[in-house]
């Protein structure tokens, strides 16, 4: 009972915010923010507490001291997103669909969940599909915009295709095989040419759902039309999700053909780096913009997966988790302002500095980290992952990852130029925001701020993770 | 029923399905032909487990399983995307991909 504990106490909240629902009248609906989000804090709080590892359904769900904060790792930063997205759904045309929200994303946080705890390719399927699909009816939230529900389609349609994929390489791993766990599959992979076909195709249908480079085409698009609030969500814990699951299943599933696996990633880190670098430079949207930015980042924490060792798998896990802050934080700017003004374009933010001293702050700082400049997270999660590439001997790798930082830190600076040189006639008004905003964009910088000198958060990671050897 | 028909046929048969369903995804126009070609591409996978249980894994029910929850899963995100195509109708009176450029590059 207990062991399932973090999927129970969500699918308790999801189902309460449900009955609430029901008796709320359409005017009232606004009410359960302030409830779903204490929820949200007491089910992050919980989880916490140490419980005990155990295996459930015959090893179809496993649960492990290392799930365990790759749950909470993933809780935070939803109730960050809870908090940020306050803001917009106080506006009048959301004010009757509220609760879908928070039921909608809790439910893709359950499924998250279930997919990090899996021993099992069903439940790991299952798991994926529940992450999945809401997302998509969550893209076209905001359906009378044409924009949203364009996204929506996109984002329904790719996953679908990829699912689909994915799929279809688990077939092959069952042929070859003849079980879907986990601890049954891995000693039977031995490199025959069919499990390596399956590998390829299991490999691209999670490349989607991390947006890696030859399969990204979708991201940009749907960044830019879903709500802001979503779009974050989407590229952090939506991405964070899939980087742990794929990371567990390469260093235990498919540990065998590490020589495989470990050339491929090394075509793809390269591409989804460059590639995410060169677009982000012409972007003049920022969700646009951050969207490629994303694509990027998730390049680098594939560069801690490549390492192959327990550092590699802590650099990659530690890294998304500074990720999630800091991206949050940008993203968490980004969104106050689209709904506050309307303006999204990077020349909108010229002299936003004199306006709102504070915002621009925030978001120097976040992008700062995103870009890895010394006192902040950001370049602690670079600098290990650099390192645990490094042990294994990838310096050409290593020395094209250097360049595109210094790529990268081209572009995050524009933005902040823009921000704090740039003059402009018509800048964005002054305006006030809200205490839960506050809330939000504070939690971010204390993340970016303390991660990085906390050496605990590390070290407890570290001590959780494996490598393959 | 399929007595000493050969596992090949089946996997053939599977492979045919799957990239004609790439290829529908990739080629065709309209939504509703594209949901069409991803339903072909889950029911390959549904054919690929049932003939590899039944021809080489005839112990376990493993496959079958499988199968029953792809269909079951398939039929929800059916659902929802039948939903998105008939929100964006509203918006845009078209179920045409082409007609879904408002935002590129």
């Amino acid at each position: 009972m207990l062991i399932m504990r973090h999927e129970l106490l969500l699918i308790t909240i999801t189902v309460i915010l449900l009955i609430v629902e029901i008796f709320l009248p359409n005017t009232q609906k606004h009410k359960i923010i302030l409830p779903a989000i204490l929820l949200m804090a007491a089910v992050t709080l919980v989880g916490f507490i140490p419980g005990t590892p155990g295996v459930l359904f015959g090893g179809m769900y496993q649960s492990t001291a290392l799930t365990m904060m790759l749950k909470n790792i993933l809780n935070i930063g939803v109730l960050i997103i809870f908090i940020q997205s306050v803001d917009w759904l106080k506006q009048d045309q959301n004010k009757e669909k509220v609760s879908e929200f928070f039921i909608l994303i809790l439910s893709t946080l359950i499924g998250m969940n279930y997919m990090i705890s899996s021993g099992d390719f069903l439940m790991f399927y299952l798991g994926l599909e529940l992450a999945t699909i809401p997302i998509a009816a969550l893209a076209a939230y905001e359906r009378y915009k044409e924009k949203s529900a364009e996204a929506g389609v996109k984002l329904i349609f790719t996953s679908a295709l990829s699912s689909g994929i994915l799929l279809y390489g688990l077939s092959m791993i069952y042929g070859t095989t003849g079980t879907m766990y986990f601890a049954d599959v891995a000693p039977l992979i031995t490199g025959a040419p069919l499990q390596v076909l399956a590998f390829i195709f299991f490999f691209t249908g999670m490349a989607f759902k991390i947006s890696l480079v030859p399969f990204h085409l979708w991201t940009a698009d749907v960044y830019e039309g879903a709500p802001v609030n979503v779009a974050s969500y989407l590229s952090v814990i939506s991405k964070g999700a899939a980087v742990f699951i794929l990371t567990i299943i390469l260093y235990t599933v498919f540990a065998k053909i590490v020589v495989i696996w470990s050339q491929m990633l090394y075509i793809i880190i390269i591409l989804t780096i460059t590639v995410g670098n060169l677009f982000a430079m012409r972007q003049q949207n920022l969700k646009r913009f951050l969207a490629f930015s994303s694509i990027a980042q998730a390049g680098f924490i594939l560069l801690g997966i490549i390492g192959q060792s327990q550092l590699g798998m802590t650099t990659a896990i530690y890294f998304v988790l500074v990720y999630i802050f800091s991206n949050l934080g940008a993203f968490g700017v980004v969104a106050i302002i689209s709904n506050r003004t309307g303006k999204e374009t990077i020349n909108d933010y010229d002299g936003l500095y004199r306006t709102n001293p504070k915002l621009s702050l925030v978001m120097m700082l976040a992008l700062f980290s995103l870009a890895g400049i010394p006192p902040l997270a950001g370049f602690f999660g670079k600098f290990f992952l650099f390192t645990a590439a490094g042990k294994q001997g990838y310096f050409i790798l290593l020395l094209i990852a250097l360049l595109n930082t210094i790529i990268s830190l081209y572009y995050y600076l524009l933005v902040i130029k823009a921000m704090l040189l740039n003059s402009n006639d018509q800048p964005i008004a002054k305006f006030k925001s809200d205490c839960y905003t506050r809330l939000g964009l504070v939690l971010c910088v204390a993340g970016m701020a303390v991660i990085g000198f906390a050496s605990v958060i590390y070290e407890n990671i570290f001590n959780l993770s494996f490598g393959i050897f | 029923m399929f007595e000493g028909v050969p596992l090949q046929w089946f996997l053939v048969t599977g492979t045919i399905m799957f990239f004609v369903g790439i290829y529908g995804f990739l080629v065709r126009k309209n939504l509703i032909t594209i949901l069409m070609s991803i339903e072909l591409i889950l029911n390959s996978v549904n054919i690929n487990f049932v003939a590899f249980n039944k021809i080489l894994y005839p112990g376990h029910l493993e496959g079958m399983f499988f199968t029953i929850f792809v269909i079951a899963v398939a039929a929800a995100e059916t659902s929802v995307a039948i939903a998105i195509i008939i929100n964006i109708y509203r918006r845009i009176v078209n179920i045409d991909v082409e007609k879904m450029n408002e935002m590129k590059y």
